[in-house]
């Protein structure tokens, strides 16, 4: 028998402890009683200060609303897009994806500042347009090559089948490829949500003085001085999370029960 | 004679520089069991996916039911396919997938039902109409491939290697079964495989492709025994390729060749020193020094191989050269190695598949 | 190839043409804005110049091209110190386990980074988490200068930027084969041995994308050293940011970004030619 070490364990448990330490500690300090760094007592006071900052909860629904409708716009463009090129054979195919992957292969700061000096130049008020025609395009890759990915693995036999039986494009879409695609579509969408919810760099630049998102707040705010009401925001929002997640995952394990497939482990990007 | 259904004209197709279909005719006719035989590579997808409307041929014309349906898309096209991997719609159930046709016919929903329940009794499966495709085995998927075709009444259908994922005890089972199923529905079937016992035993017609085109087309009897090319002879059963030159025609239609230092006789026509490739079945080699057919060719015993039923001799020729020989084991071919023996076989069993000349 | 098949894309026209309108062209145009001069108050003047080129080479620049370089090299090493082991003791623990990691390492994702870097904030302060446990504990008498310095800001970027790291260098691992390593074992490898004969290289690709995935972004996300290493330590993504809003200088800012543009294009072409993908999807 090989000797049993249990180091491996201990190392992915320590790693997984700096990831949530920051994070702990902001939850923590979203219970302090002073703003200062001290352990001061706990207290829901930060929660209630939340509550009546409006800027903060102007920047949360607008953040919201940014996101949904980039991610939404996105979906529709990327997935169109991904059925549209996929077993496709025309000139240009393949510079046409790499420069649609860009956005999100270059550091960010190069799109906000191309993103600054080509809305000047259309003229563009800064403002709910351009930072959606800006989020809409960073989104766009995350479905794009997720939808790609999955088209990749489907058996093109199944389209063809649909074809052979008498189904029109419109029909194979609706009926086949859409449904089997749906996972990877809301896959790469919740995860373009999520990129778009947590810009700062993109937004940075392409926002007016009228709108403010949740991260430029959090960003102005940090700059400043410390504002114990963000650790409140940043402890529900996690909260948030968890709670999703952790529905998704006693979705997914109901469904394994009644027969489903198992859950994948999570990534960024499907890979075929 | 009956009416032909289908026909591909000079059908010629490309993929980038490799041709895939080089001159492909080919007349089906109505209600028959037509085999397009040939290894992997050779067009015979090609071919069954242009019938499908799944590619278009680069020229040629495809006639189904003597409308030239050449452009038409597949949706439009009354022919329907069994894929190689059955294609099953993961994400509908077995009733949905077999329904799919009608649906888009706009069939009433009773009729559908109905006509779905009667494909599940016609390919055994009744009662499972309400699973998954990841539900099944490779056998029950199979069929529920085939009752998704066939419930639309297709003009032909097309059966892309249908049975080759299946093991092989289930695969000579579904053999018969699919026989069955098409002479009680009387639908047009052009099958697809690779596997030579597969098309002897179930076509009334096979096709032998190789590189892009059909180099025979004729029953299984037909193709088997009177194999017209040196690719025919050599890829269904096991042959005996011989060069072999005329010495003389006989007076009874045969030819007398020197072969191997020996004499050996051969069905068909030819003139006295001209050059041929002769295909003789192994297992119409016998053994024997007086043969009625007038000729014996000696050869020494090289080695033995029991096959299972049959025992396979190889015989060495005194120039050198091979001969197989296929018998029931056991009798007199049990010869030792290394001992002299004679073998002859019937005139009518050794074919001209090559003339010189002809390469 | 289907006649049919051929044709353009009709249905992938909008995500093409979204495409050319909003990434190619904005490159384009601060492509040729790098060239032209810097008007006296805003803006541009169509006037062809090299002088923000030129002003590149001056040695403020230079230092913080090589201070930002110098980051993202350490950045990429350290992630992959660290998450290359990870990967690779996570690909082997049972299959329940292995998705609830990795689910634990996609979460913080999906919270703000901002607050992220902000909870480093709260530990690496003078009187924060870490110096007043020290300082409770004995170890020291004075509170450590953790925050506002290089250092700080190479801890936010590894923390950042791990995850990618770990997910890259994990799907490579998950994907080998394991009788590889067992033939390797079998052959008379020890188990060192095996992995960086084997595991090692059949899993370069992975590697290669984590590296790429986290070098790039490193040299632009200048909130992380605005926050953690007060204005001491500049990055590309800080000078780029400056000469737009605060020099207003944006020819400058523009050739800054062809610059790492430029950069960013040399990083992926190594990454293709020593993986040997084509496509950038491979990275992802």
């Amino acid at each position: 028998m090989k000797k049993r070490t249990f180091l491996p364990e201990c190392y992915i448990l320590l790693v997984l402890l700096l990831l949530y330490l920051p994070i702990a500690v902001v939850v923590a300090y979203s219970f302090n009683d002073t703003k200062l760094f001290h352990w001061a007592g706990f207290t829901f006071d930060w929660y209630g200060k939340l509550m009546r900052n409006r800027s903060i909860i102007d920047a949360f629904f607008n953040s919201l609303k940014l996101a949904a409708l980039s991610s939404l716009s996105a979906a529709v463009l990327g997935t169109v897009g991904a059925v549209g090129v996929s077993r496709r054979h025309f000139r240009g195919r393949a510079s046409l994806e790499n420069l649609s992957l860009i956005p999100i292969m270059v550091p960010e700061i190069i799109l906000g500042m191309a993103y600054l000096a080509f809305f000047s130049f259309l003229r563009l008020p800064m403002g709910m347009l351009t930072l959606t025609l800006a989020h809409t395009t960073f989104c766009v890759p995350y479905i794009f090559v997720n939808v790609k990915a999955r088209l990749t693995g489907l058996d093109p036999a199944i389209t063809e089948a649909a074809r052979d039986l008498g189904a029109g494009g419109i029909r194979v879409f609706f009926d086949i490829t859409l449904p089997l695609i749906l996972p990877s579509v809301m896959s790469g969408t919740l995860l373009a949500f999520a990129m778009s919810m947590d810009d700062v760099i993109i937004s940075f630049f392409t926002t007016g003085v009228q709108t403010n998102t949740l991260p430029l707040q959090v960003y102005s705010m940090l700059k400043t001085g410390v504002t114990p009401e963000v650790n409140a925001l940043c402890t529900v929002m996690l909260g948030a999370v968890f709670l999703l997640v952790a529905v998704g995952r006693l979705a997914a394990s109901l469904r394994r029960g009644l027969g489903g497939s198992a859950p994948k482990p999570p990534q960024f990007f499907e890979k075929n | 004679m009956a009416e032909t259904i289908l026909s591909l004209q000079n059908i010629h197709k490309t993929f980038g520089t490799a041709e895939a279909l080089s001159g492909v005719s080919l007349e089906v006719e109505q209600g028959e069991f037509l085999t397009l035989l040939g290894p992997s590579g050779c067009g015979k997808t090609t071919t069954l996916r242009i019938i499908a409307g799944l590619e278009s041929p680069d020229s040629g014309r495809v006639l189904l039911q003597g409308q030239d349906v050449t452009d038409w898309e597949p949706n439009r096209r009354n022919v329907n396919t069994v894929f190689q991997s059955y294609a099953l719609f993961p994400h509908m159930n077995v009733a949905k997938n077999i329904g799919y046709g009608l649906r888009l016919k706009k069939t009433p929903k009773p009729e559908i039902s109905r006509r779905v329940e009667e494909m599940l009794e016609l390919v055994q499966l009744p009662g499972y109409g309400g699973r998954m495709p990841n539900q099944l085995s490779g056998g029950q998927r199979q069929r529920v491939a085939i009752a998704r075709a066939i419930v639309n009444d297709p003009a032909v259908l097309l059966l892309d290697e249908p049975l080759g994922a299946l093991d092989l005890q289930l695969r000579r089972q579904m053999q018969t079964e699919l026989k069955a199923l098409q002479k009680d529905l009387g639908i047009t079937f052009i099958y697809i495989t690779h596997d030579q016992e597969e098309a002897l035993n179930m076509s009334d017609r096979i096709g032998i492709m190789n590189a892009g085109k059909i180099l025979q087309l004729g029953t299984p009897d037909d193709v088997y025994e009177r194999p017209q090319t040196r690719f025919a002879a050599e890829f269904i059963g096991q042959s005996n390729i011989l060069h072999a030159s005329v010495e003389q025609v006989c007076a009874d239609g045969t030819l007398l060749l020197s072969f191997a230092g020996g004499r050996v006789k051969a069905a068909g026509t030819g003139h006295p020193g001209e050059k041929l490739v002769l295909s003789v079945r192994t297992e119409r080699v016998r053994f024997g020094a007086e043969s009625q057919y007038g000729f014996a060719l000696p050869g020494t015993v090289k080695a033995h191989s029991y096959t299972g039923g049959m025992l396979r001799t190889t015989l060495l020729l005194p120039d050198g050269q091979e001969l197989t020989v296929n018998g029931m084991g056991g009798g007199h071919s049990r010869a030792g190695v290394g001992e002299s023996v004679q073998v002859y076989w019937n005139p009518a069993c050794a074919v001209i598949v090559e003339r010189e000349g002809t390469p | 190839m289907n006649k049919r098949q051929n044709r353009f894309p009709v249905a992938a026209v909008p995500f093409l043409l979204w495409t050319v309108v909003f990434v190619a062209v904005p490159l384009l145009y601060i492509l040729c804005m790098s060239f032209l001069k810097r008007a006296q108050t805003w803006g541009v003047v169509a006037e062809f110049s090299l002088d923000s080129y030129a002003r590149m080479f001056t040695p403020t620049y230079l230092k913080v091209y090589a201070q930002s370089m110098w980051l993202a090299v350490l950045t990429t090493l350290f992630t992959l110190l660290i998450g290359y082991p990870f990967s690779y003791f996570v690909s082997r623990l049972p299959e329940r386990r292995r998705s609830l990691v990795l689910l634990l390492v996609v979460v913080p994702f999906w919270t703000n980074s901002l607050v992220r870097i902000y909870g480093w904030m709260i530990l690496l302060r003078s009187q924060g988490v870490i110096n007043t446990l020290l300082i409770a504990l004995g170890v020291i008498d004075t509170p450590l200068k953790l925050l506002y310095n290089f250092g700080a800001v190479l801890v936010g970027m590894i923390y950042a930027l791990l995850p990618f790291m770990i997910l890259s260098t994990y799907s490579a691992i998950e994907k080998l084969d394991p009788s590889l390593v067992e033939a390797a074992r079998d052959l008379g490898a020890g188990r060192w041995r095996a992995f960086w004969t084997v595991t090692v290289p059949m899993t370069r690709a992975g590697i290669m994308a984590g590296c790429v995935l986290v070098f790039i972004p490193s040299v632009g996300l200048f909130f992380i050293s605005d926050l953690l290493g007060g204005a001491k330590t500049m990055l590309l993504g800080n000078l780029i940011k400056n000469e737009l809003l605060t020099a207003r200088d944006w020819p400058m800012g523009a050739a800054l970004s062809v610059v790492m543009m430029v950069m960013t294009l040399l990083v992926i072409g190594i990454y293709q030619k020593c993986s040997g993908e084509r496509g950038l999807e491979g990275i992802l």
